[in-house]
């Protein structure tokens, strides 16, 4: 063969290959409403950084007529890529080809990229798009499963891991973007479950449709399995491209500082707050009010809104924001939002985030459904990840905080390095009322006039306690500053944390209340 | 995804919130504190037989029906010495999770 003809032969090859399940399955594809496993790469990268391998990888299954079948490029697509000029590596499975049916070639083209990963020490984005074990390669399919469940648990901790579902992804495929650190689903596309409508149906019964048993809306609201909601694969990219922007390459690494700028003029941020502590307010107008362009990029916005997760930036660089939301049952930690609340907050451990947390909740949510949940369980992760977390912690407290509420929501006493409280601050054990009618029980019951006295030793408690001027004269508190005084607080106690050294007894790994 | 919602009341610690509740919160089942006379599924799946009758004496440990569920036969055994009044299921029928199957007196 003369060059001439290699060339050819090479490039007949590559394009027959990169056609995937050929045009009739591409057109299917593009009829479901998707776009294609190249297309999405394409999409998601920066222009002309995709470098494709293993392209011409082959089954080796012989059963079943498979020895007779050539699925291009086994049904996944691998490779190497930028983001905003990030390195990332990706794969996204091909629905054209076989259902993106995983095989064991298709599972070891994931699990290379995989191990390229976390040896470049780039974050890893997997794009799902499969019907799932592909049957007639048997055991060796599942085998494929486990070493990617394998890998995606190595790697947790050492390289953000992004899952992108974008079609079906059932069974046991779950549990690979359930190991992964963020999850993003788009309507009408995203399909995720354990067993379908129709074992559920035919085994306990029980009608239910694929969009309400698992599409996009049930795992961002209901199930908390995915953190974003996106109504195109368009708006999917954009968010995962902002994401990519906040979070560090890998866990030896901060996230690349941004330039420095000041939040957008708004409402000023003293009148956002209502004095009286029963009456709601929005806490994101608090964290845009004090964060760089008023740019709050939010996780899991639409499960437990009680508590509110994400990222910003303070001076240019990324911090991770936790705050409790007055705006939805009234901001308590329940089961929902302790689980939210203490994954992120591991995350940012984990990738050297600095926490800014702000805090305004009246405690625990109470409620037979809640104790029976295990809210005490839930609720304890909290602790666990403030407590065990070593990056710069600062605390800001707005409003209320009563209770254990006051102590997990990264109090001086889990080791916050910087607590600030807004003079409007209550930190005691609970809310004037409930506290007036515990101490003061016998005699507002011996009173004449029960409820007169029972108002008069509300309003005494009030003065006495709802402030924060009690826990700064204990040193729970650094300082009572002014709101306007917030930000500069903030990047303050960023800046001098930055080299904080916190050392902890040596241990294999802690046992955190799962 | 955002729909505007109207502000609740949510009591804790005799203080009344003013607030938004979320959809599991809006959704959440009032406590029933259980039925001790009444023997409940604690699987869906469907009523293969039935051993006993209304009036029929049984003793702890008795088996009452068989649940069929996730392929399996489950045996449902008296969680008491007693008098059966009611059997509220049929042979054959599908039968949810916690719902009543037989009724002591």
């Amino acid at each position: 063969m003369s060059f001439k003809q290699r060339m050819l032969d090479f490039f007949n090859r590559k394009r027959s290959v990169q056609l995937g399940g050929g045009e009739q399955a591409i057109k299917k594809q593009i009829s479901m409403g998707k776009l294609t496993a190249r297309e999405r790469i394409k999409m998601l990268l920066d222009e002309g950084s995709f470098h494709e391998y293993d392209l011409f990888v082959e089954h080796k299954c012989q059963d079943f007529g498979m020895d007779k079948k050539n699925l291009p490029a086994d049904g996944v697509i691998t490779g190497t890529g930028k983001i905003s000029g990030h390195p990332v590596c990706i794969f996204a499975q091909d629905f054209t080809v076989a259902g993106g049916s995983l095989g064991l070639m298709h599972a070891k083209k994931i699990t290379k990229i995989m191990d390229h990963a976390v040896k470049l020490g780039v974050p890893l984005i997997g794009i799902n798009d499969s019907g799932g074990a592909r049957i007639q390669e048997g055991v060796n399919s599942l085998a494929g499963y486990g070493e990617i469940f394998y890998r995606n648990t190595l790697a947790s901790g050492v390289i953000p891991q992004i899952s992108v579902i974008l079609g079906p992804c059932a069974g046991g495929a779950v549990y690979s973007p359930a190991l992964t650190d963020f999850v993003f689903v788009v309507d009408k596309i995203s399909k995720m479950f354990i067993t379908g409508p129709e074992v559920i149906k035919t085994v306990l019964g029980e009608d239910i449709s694929m969009e309400e048993l698992g599409g996009a809306r049930v795992h961002t609201t209901i199930s908390g399995n995915a953190h974003f909601f996106a109504a195109s694969e368009h708006e999917c990219f954009e968010q995962i491209k902002k994401l990519v922007s906040f979070i560090p390459w890998n866990n030896r690494k901060k996230a690349d500082p941004f330039p420095p700028k000041p939040p957008r003029k708004g409402q000023p941020i003293e009148s956002i707050i209502p004095t009286e502590p029963t009456v709601p307010y929005d806490v994101r107008s608090i964290i845009r009010a004090v964060c760089d362009d008023s740019d709050f990029f939010e996780i899991h916005e639409h499960w437990a809104a009680n508590i509110v997760v994400g990222f910003a930036r303070m001076n240019g660089e990324t911090v991770g924001v936790v705050g409790n939301q007055p705006l939805v049952l009234a901001g308590v930690l329940d089961v929902d939002s302790s689980d939210k609340a203490a994954r992120f907050i591991r995350f940012c451990d984990a990738f050297n985030v600095p926490l800014v947390t702000f805090v305004d909740l009246p405690g625990y949510l109470p409620g037979v459904d809640q104790e029976h949940s295990g809210v005490i369980r839930h609720g304890a992760k909290v602790l666990y990840a403030y407590s065990e977390a070593t990056v710069p912690k600062i605390t800001v407290i707005l409003r209320k905080a009563y209770g254990g509420g006051y102590i997990a929501m990264c109090s001086r006493h889990l080791g916050a390095d910087f607590v600030f409280a807004w003079p409007t601050a209550e930190i005691a054990v609970m809310g004037p009322e409930g506290a007036a009618n515990i101490i003061f029980r016998n005699e507002i019951a011996a009173a004449p006039d029960p409820d007169a006295v029972r108002k008069q030793k509300i309003q005494e408690y009030t003065e006495k306690f709802a402030n924060p001027y009690i826990a700064a004269a204990n040193g729970h508190i650094d300082a009572v500053i002014e709101p306007a005084e917030t930000r500069d607080f903030i990047i303050h106690a960023i800046e001098v944390a930055a080299h904080k050294i916190e050392s902890r007894p040596r241990k294999k790994h802690g046992i955190p209340p799962f | 995804m955002n729909e505007e919602q109207a502000l609740k009341r949510l009591v804790i610690d005799d203080t009344v919130y003013e607030t938004r509740f979320t959809p599991k919160f809006e959704k959440r089942k009032p406590y029933v504190a259980p039925n001790p006379n009444l023997v409940l599924a604690y699987i869906p799946g469907v009523i293969v037989d039935i051993h006993v009758k209304p009036g029929q004496r049984v003793k702890w440990g008795d088996r009452l029906l068989i649940l069929e569920a996730m392929k399996m036969k489950n045996d449902i055994p008296s969680p008491r010495d007693g008098i059966v009044k009611r059997i509220l299921v049929e042979k054959g029928q599908m039968v949810g999770k916690h719902q009543p199957l037989v009724e002591f007196e």
